[in-house]
């Protein structure tokens, strides 16, 4: 049986990793706490456009650095609300059908995100996905530190990830399908045997148009 | 005496001008080539509106369509897709007409509960301004995309087993045809192989019911696809029809159209070059020029942008085996061009278009589809080329293909061929792969590709010839490897390939040669005796 991943931000809903880490930071418990919160991220913001040119990992671990601080409870509980709220509405029409298709075929569907695990749980809950593989926050005295367990989830390391739940499973890379919008996530898509290009970026519309992998426009589909 | 359309070379004939893809090429055949041209187009009705009506007034053993509608009950009309006709038809394509009549009368007779399907099968969806090309604005304002749209095969939801024959044909097919009160299914029948049974039974059915027709062995069965009698493919898909018909009530309107497929700037195309006026030949030399000096894409405009002047030449109606056997008649009055003995040599252009690319390019696997598939069949009686023989083709063959519409092709061609060509290993080992990927059944279900089996299906299609024909030699082909991936040999020119083509010919081969387009068939006679002959395993 092969496995297919899935990319989430742009693969499967048209947002990316900001809107629920802006969600969770404007419902905070009280006003000092919001305006905290964003004064923070928005110091922080050009060194998350420095790590976004450079490498989608230090992006992730300095966008995540907001949560410090963040009870766990919290996070938990506003996790179903962030999925309500901002990844459902956000979801492609076509997304669904898709990952039926791969359910239909006998594969298992893995979402394998940058995003919060507590978050992508609800998002695989709901399109029928079997597996998740997203990034974790480290807490200390159920308290978010700002940081990301390792491995964090983006760019090569989703290629490893990806390999690795591979052969736990016992799946052959050669017959699992990746999914993906992004050319940062090309490590992962060449480690299997069917790289599959989903509202590709620009330069990933470019190299699957050069090697001939499938490209899906799902923002086009009918729901 | 030959027909007039089968003409004989004699030292002072004109060179011929063939199809290679887009551009037109002369060549030089010998003193003795038989060139068959098509027959010129049957004259047009002079009011299709009159014979639409008369039609579904006066069907085929059925009552008339008025008599067999009730208010309030559900209707399904299927129609056929883009494949038909090659190329597109000048508006109002037949289809409009018939439609805009049949949702009058059922409108008549309050019948309200309608939906229209476009019957593509496991061909690409069709888009929306090609949609609207083929229906008309009026309906296509009304009905798209709620009450028109199309069969998509991979809606398993929306698919309904209706049993197996008693071959064991598997027979699924579109939901709302299966609970609808009544089906009507509007055809345009451009060949002998499309229409009648194949019309529900291949056109709203799924992968699940096409694998026991479309595989090698049916296809390797099929003397020839346009001849429904000795064709294993078209029993296969009759089997299934007639399963269809019995659980569902359907009523046929088939229509046939002329040949005219060259409007008048282009019509010389059609004729004997030696009877071209100087002023048809300086257009021919001009078109020649300009095709040979613009880019791709505008060649590929030229020819497909302009949609052809096909003319309604018979509306039949009726019960499905009845009004199929008129059409059958129509459509060999159109085409059929007697011809005495098979070729040794059979020699042929490959033109720009195929029923599968239409608004795209066409192809290596398409080439080869248009080559062994198309171009070999159409014949009734005997091949027109002898058993073990050889077919000269031309096509520049290169490699290029539609991202969006043949994606699965790419992978074919490009991972598949290379490994082997064999149609019954290919079947054996791959094609349950891509009847299962995922990523080009969402394309094919949502984008505007071909189903991941349709490239199968297209290399099982030349199977017949390729079992009949000894070698194929392209000339003219841009690269050697893609000929080489589809088993051909390549020539630089068409003297190096009939020089090449009688080293394993008897001495003085008979060469024929196939001067299309537009479409033209050769009705194949062979003497009693005469050696080459295939001998049709099963006659069913």
């Amino acid at each position: 049986m092969p496995a297919s991943y899935f990319d989430v931000d742009g693969t499967l809903v048209s947002t990316n990793l900001v809107p629920p880490t802006l969600y969770y930071l404007l419902n905070q418990p009280t006003p000092i706490h919001v305006a905290r919160s964003i004064a923070r991220a928005l110091f922080k913001a050009p060194m998350m456009a420095w790590g976004e040119m450079q490498d989608r990992r230090i992006f992730n671990e300095v966008l995540f650095s907001v949560f410090e601080g963040m009870s766990e409870d919290r996070l938990v509980t506003l996790a179903d609300d962030v999925f309500e709220r901002v990844l459902k509405p956000n979801l492609y029409p076509g997304a669904r059908d898709l990952i039926r298709t791969c359910v239909d075929k006998g594969h298992e569907v893995v979402l394998i995100s940058g995003a919060l695990e507590v978050v992508v749980h609800h998002l695989a809950r709901h399109l029928g996905a079997t597996g998740v593989i997203a990034n974790k926050l480290e807490f200390k005295d159920r308290t978010a530190t700002g940081k990301l367990l390792r491995p964090v989830v983006a760019g090569p390391n989703k290629a490893l990830l990806v390999r690795d739940h591979a052969r736990a499973r016992g799946y052959n890379l050669d017959e699992c399908y990746a999914f993906s919008d992004s050319y940062s996530d090309v490590p992962m898509m060449s480690i299997v045997g069917y790289p599959v290009a989903v509202n590709p970026d620009r330069k990933l519309k470019a190299l699957a148009n050069a090697y001939h992998w499938p490209v899906i426009d799902l923002s086009a589909t009918a729901a | 005496m030959s027909h007039p359309c089968l003409i004989t070379l004699d030292s002072r004939s004109a060179p011929r001008t063939l199809f290679s893809g887009d551009r037109l090429v002369e060549v030089d055949l010998p003193t003795g080539t038989r060139v068959l041209y098509s027959k010129p187009p049957i004259e047009p009705l002079k009011d299709v509106d009159a014979a639409i009506r008369y039609a579904l007034n006066h069907p085929e053993n059925s009552e008339p369509l008025y008599a067999r509608l009730r208010p309030g009950m559900k209707v399904c009309i299927a129609i056929d897709d883009i494949s038909l006709p090659l190329p597109p038809m000048r508006r109002p394509d037949v289809r409009e007409r018939v439609l805009t009549i049949v949702l009058a009368l059922l409108a008549d007779y309050a019948v309200d509960d309608v939906e229209i399907i476009i019957a593509t099968s496991v061909h690409r969806r069709m888009k929306a301004f090609e949609v609207r090309h083929v229906v008309g604005d009026r309906i296509f304002d009304k009905y798209w995309p709620d009450k028109l749209y199309n069969h998509d095969a991979e809606d398993k939801d929306n698919m309904v087993y209706l049993g197996t024959t008693e071959l064991g044909e598997e027979v699924e097919i579109n939901r709302r045809a299966v609970e609808s009160d009544l089906v009507i299914y509007v055809n345009l029948n451009l060949v002998p192989m499309d229409g009648g049974h194949k019309s529900v039974a291949v056109g709203l059915c799924g992968y699940r019911s096409l694998r026991a027709h479309h595989n090698p062995r049916v296809m390797r069965d099929c003397y020839s696809y346009m001849n429904p009698e000795t064709s294993s493919l078209a029993r296969s898909v009759d089997r299934m029809g007639k399963l269809v018909n019995e659980k569902l009530k359907v009523f046929t309107i088939e229509t046939v159209v002329n040949n005219r497929m060259f409007d008048k700037p282009l019509e010389f195309l059609a004729k004997n070059e030696d009877d071209l006026s100087p002023a048809e030949k300086t257009a021919l030399r001009a078109l020649r020029f300009t095709l040979d000096k613009v880019p791709q894409p505008a060649r590929q405009a030229i020819f497909q942008r302009v949609p052809s002047p096909y003319g309604v030449i018979a509306v039949n109606a009726g019960e499905t085996v009845a009004a199929h056997k008129k059409t059958l008649h129509k459509n060999y009055e159109q085409y059929c061009v007697p011809v005495e003995g098979q070729a040794d040599i059979l020699v042929t252009g490959i033109p720009y278009i195929s029923p599968y690319n239409v608004n795209s390019f066409l192809n290596p696997l398409l080439v080869q589809v248009m080559a062994q598939g198309y171009m070999f069949n159409l014949y009734k009686g005997a091949p027109m080329v002898k058993r073990g023989g050889t077919m000269i083709v031309l096509h520049p063959c290169t490699d290029l293909f539609d991202n969006e519409h043949h994606a699965p092709y790419i992978e074919f061609v490009h991972r598949l061929l290379p490994e082997t060509r064999d149609a019954l290993e290919l079947h054996r080992r791959y094609e349950r792969e891509f009847a299962n990927n995922a990523a080009y059944i969402e394309m094919y279900r949502k984008g505007n590709a071909y189903h991941p089996t349709h490239p199968f299906f297209m290399w099982y299609w030349g199977e017949a010839g390729r079992q009949h024909l000894g070698r194929v030699i392209v000339v003219g082909a841009d690269n050697e490897y893609i000929p080489k991936l589809l088993g051909w040999e390549t020539a630089r020119s068409m003297e190096e390939a009939l020089r090449m083509a009688r080293l394993t010919a008897p001495a003085n081969p008979d060469i024929l040669c196939l001067h299309l387009p537009p479409i033209g068939m050769a009705d194949v006679s062979v003497p009693p005796g005469a050696g080459g002959v295939h001998a049709p395993s099963d006659h069913r």
